[in-house]
């Protein structure tokens, strides 16, 4: 790291940045580095026929809108339980907001084969919804629902914090000068909670970009039907002992949701340089 | 503003928790990897990698066979399972599972760790019947009174008929049934390809939901109540009506394909695990009687043809059955069928 | 203005309304379908369901990789927020997103990264051999505990500091700079200043990383083989899935609701140690 003209007045960045690096490289990047060079094995001809080979890109397509559709659908609910979490006060309250963290507890798989039976059109929610002729189980839908579920403690949890700390002092002001609820809502609070629902939706989209276990249960895996996602297509190759092409495809996943995250790390960035003034 | 009482009381609280935390995590972490030599001086450890649907019939093999040993050679033998989808199994036995043995769904997965050097290329021939102690084939399940009315290959073609079947790209009983069916149209329309594929395209048009394992799949048809037949291992059929004989029965199909399970000892690991004549021994045993009986009792088929038939009233023993070997192998069949571009993705993209 | 406040509590139910359903719909029934489906042979199978042998070793091995991969993930989450938001430096974006980085990785492509590091094809392979020569020891890092472990911290890496970033973002560092001019030394600072803001922050990301680490199976799996030994209880309830039967069926369900409750544990204690904060907080 090159050191910028301004001068550190905060001690500790030459420890605590060691320490990150270290840990960074020992934990994360050495591992992930030893398996991606099965990858960079191949001939670029031979990795550009793996990764747009048609089932591999239907695939990306089905994970991609997928994970974008499920981590929109967060960000919405994820910041009306947020803020009814954080603003409100009513009976069971805290049973809710002991509730959003379940979904990661629940191993995928529970969760994948929980959601499709009560999806599928013999399942509680899923015989109901099958008479209005919509199917749930082994299809996009599915796999959406499934996307959701795993997703939304990302938004909840990256909002809550930052609507906790947010001020009423700012609300109270442009309510007595005279703004509606609403446009209060959308013009102060919004956009002071950009950065963290960016953080969330960011989050959610790259966890859900790379879900396996909950999904192969409820997707059905049609390769017509297009409802394989990545993951599913790697572990097939990996089946096939094809380390090259399962690492090929995992990389390109990896960079998509590495742009994505990125994304959102600049823009938390320049929103906190906002904040400082400098 | 918080009072500065409260935040000291509540950083000290977990500042040591958390420090407590990483200083049990490091310890119990170097105790964990130090501590792994103690077990194997004092009683013999055997670890068998497996696949899925063996996990009822390996638990009583093994009370069976720890029986059994201790009463020939007086040495207590602890044997550790391992289940998992066969191709899986096989990739982390060459990726360094500890591995005595392998007892796996099909001989091209044991031939992936003979290549990795595991495993002496001789093996096929070192236990009887090219290795397989065991065999099944493909059947099918359908729900109680037949109403779809399937009777063999060709009913599966039908309009309107929903199929159960898991993936041929992650699943061995997949690839066992998808080659029973193309051997059923070989026969029907005598070899000619491009009707053949005419036909299993019709097939894999009709199936609905493809998982990505066998068990899965099962799943799918009992649990979830989702479609007409699933195409099954023999043995889950059996399982599965046992389980619920009121709720479905199996449709035996005219020709089928013989499954054969494969078994192995991982000589590499054996010879330094010091385990070799442990797993000769059990790999063996698996071909006693008592062994066979096991076998038979958990729905596969026991290789020994007297046993075999003691079962006759399980299994349909007049099946016309196809082995791997009509199809060149399981190297020419991955080629030609299963790998990217091969006929299944033809028939199923299609 | 009357109205106006009329309008608002309509707002309030409204919203209350969508955020219980959703919750609803979307968590409490999937999780009271994983309970009911346990207690389906009575509460006495059920009890004997989870002190089954292999459940017991599971429940300690996943003990274990959360106690482990919290602690990890703290240390370095305080540290690398510390990093990130105090200072500016080149290539901040960069380095807070390569901490994302397990986030976005498949957990297949998880585990394999260790078994291509540590396992028999991996390039630290032969050097674990010749310690394990020198030493006498039997070190094994894949398809035994440590490589569990270290799974474990992998997938939830980021959660500690991904939750705390963007509060000490919204704070700012003037306090700390103001701080460090007047002369108090670094720890000083954090554990005046910093801390007190990050507090909540950590708290969530603590239950996060926990959550996550409790229910983690694909990277584990790849990683863990043997059960009874390595095996986690996410493992051990797919192992039991698996099996087929019915017995199993259910007793898969029981030991998914171990996990279910220990979660609601952690949850509750957190809610507690929240409550009484803020009530301290208030009674100032």
């Amino acid at each position: 790291m090159k050191f910028t003209h301004s001068k550190r007045v905060i001690p500790g960045f030459g420890l605590t940045m060691g320490v990150t690096i270290a840990m960074l490289s020992l934990l994360i990047l050495i591992p992930l580095a030893s398996v991606f060079v099965y990858a960079f094995r191949m001939s670029g001809a031979e990795f550009l026929g793996t990764v747009t080979n048609s089932a591999v890109l239907y695939a990306f397509r089905t994970s991609i809108i997928c994970a974008l559709l499920a981590a929109l659908i967060n960000c919405v609910f994820g910041t009306i339980l947020a803020w009814v979490l954080v603003r409100y006060d009513f009976p069971g309250k805290r049973f809710l907001d002991g509730l959003i963290e379940l979904p990661f507890a629940l191993p995928t798989a529970v969760a994948g084969i929980t959601l499709s039976k009560m999806y599928s059109t013999t399942g509680i929610l899923g015989k109901p919804l099958a008479g209005l002729g919509i199917e749930v189980s082994y299809t996009h839908l599915g796999l959406l629902v499934a996307l959701v579920f795993i997703g939304i403690p990302f938004v909840v949890r990256a909002i809550q914090p930052v609507l906790e700390k947010l001020d009423p002092q700012y609300e109270e002001a442009a309510y007595i000068l005279g703004a509606s609820r609403r446009k209060t809502f959308f013009r102060i609070i919004l956009s002071e909670l950009r950065p963290a629902l960016l953080t969330g939706f960011g989050l959610a989209f790259a966890r859900g970009l790379g879900e396996y276990g909950s999904v192969i249960y409820i997707s059905g895996n049609s390769a017509k039907e297009h409802t394989q996602v990545v993951s599913y297509v790697i572990m097939q190759k990996l089946n096939y002992m094809d380390y090259a092409s399962a690492t090929s495809i995992a990389l390109i996943l990896l960079i998509i949701s590495f742009l994505m995250l990125l994304f959102v790390n600049m823009v938390q960035v320049r929103q906190s340089k906002r904040t400082n003034n400098v | 503003m918080h009072s500065v009482i409260t935040k000291k009381a509540i950083l000290k609280r977990c500042a040591a928790l958390s420090l407590a935390a990483v200083l049990i995590g490091t310890l119990s972490a170097c105790g964990s990897s130090s501590s792994e030599d103690g077990a194997s001086s004092d009683s013999l450890t055997l670890t068998n990698v497996s696949y899925d649907p063996t996990r009822e019939l390996y638990q009583d093999y093994n009370a069976a066979f720890q029986a059994h040993y201790q009463e020939e050679t007086g040495q207590t033998v602890e044997i550790i399972q391992s289940h998992g989808g066969s191709g899986g199994q096989a990739r982390s036995v060459v990726e360094g599972a500890d591995a005595d043995v392998v007892t796996l769904a099909l001989a091209h997965d044991i031939t992936l760790i003979e290549q990795a050097g595991l495993i002496e290329p001789e093996w096929i021939s070192e236990f009887e019947g090219n290795s397989s102690p065991y065999t099944s084939t493909i059947v099918f399940l359908v729900r109680k009174g037949n109403p779809k009315n399937i009777t063999d290959w060709d009913s599966l073609v039908a309009d309107g008929v929903e199929i159960i079947h898991p993936d041929p790209k992650s699943s061995g009983a997949a690839c066992w049934g998808f080659l029973a069916a193309w051997y059923y149209a070989g026969q029907q329309y005598n070899g000619d390809e491009t009707q053949m594929k005419s036909f299993v395209h019709d097939l894999y048009a009709n199936v609905t939901v493809m998982d990505s394992g066998a068990r899965g799949a099962t799943t799918t048809f009992v649990e979830n109540g989702q479609g007409d037949v699933l195409v099954s291992w023999e043995n889950e059929a059996i399982q599965t009506v046992e389980e619920y004989p009121d709720e479905y029965e199996i449709i035996t199909p005219s020709v089928s394909i013989l499954a054969q399970p494969s078994v192995a000892i991982v000589d590499e690991n054996a010879d330094k695990n010091g385990t070799r004549e442990v797993a000769q021994a059990y790999l063996s045993y698996l071909y006693s009687d008592e062994g066979q009986t096991i076998i038979g009792e958990h729905g596969y088929r026991p290789s020994n043809e007297a046993i075999l038939n003691q079962f006759a009233d399980k299994y349909d023993l007049d099946i016309n059955l196809c082995t791997i070997d009509d199809f060149g192998g399981w190297d020419a069949a991955y080629d030609k069928f299963f790998y990217d571009g091969g006929v299944f993705d033809e028939i199923y993209a299609q | 203005m009357k109205k106006e406040q009329q309008g608002s509590a309509a707002t309030r139910n409204i919203l209350i309304i969508i955020a219980i359903a959703f919750v609803v719909i979307m968590l409490v029934l999937p999780l009271a379908a994983v309970i009911g489906n346990s207690l389906k042979k009575g509460f006495e199978f059920y009890m004997h369901a989870i002190t089954a042998k292999y459940v017991i070793s599971a429940l300690k091995v996943t003990l274990l990789a959360t106690v482990v991969a919290v602690g990890v993930n703290t240390f370095f989450g305080i540290i690398s927020s510390w990093v990130i938001t105090k200072f500016s430096f080149r290539g901040k974006q960069l380095l807070a997103t390569l901490i994302d980085i397990p986030f976005s990785i498949s957990p297949v492509i998880a585990g394999l990264a260790f078994i291509m590091t540590f396992g028999r094809l991996g390039w630290a392979y032969p050097i674990l051999e010749n310690i394990s020569r020198i030493t006498g020891m039997d070190i094994q890092i894949v398809f035994a505990l440590p490589g569990v472990l270290l799974a474990t911290i992998f997938v939830t890496f980021p959660f500690v500091s991904r939750e705390i970033i963007p509060v000490l973002n919204a704070e700012g560092k003037d306090e700390e700079e103001a701080a460090a001019l007047m002369g108090a030394k670094g720890f000083y600072i954090f554990r005046k200043i910093t801390f007190p803001q990050m507090k909540w922050a950590l708290v969530y990301g603590i239950i996060l990383c926990a959550a996550r680490a409790l229910g983690e199976f694909g990277a584990v799996a790849a990683l863990s083989k043997t059960r009874g030994e390595t095996f986690t209880l996410p493992l051990e309830i797919d192992a039991l899935y698996l099996s087929g039967d019915s017995d199993s069926l259910v007793a898969a369900f029981a030991v998914s609701s171990i996990l279910v409750i220990i979660a609601i544990v952690v949850l509750i204690l957190r809610n507690i140690m929240e409550y009484r904060a803020k009530l301290r907080a208030a009674e100032k």
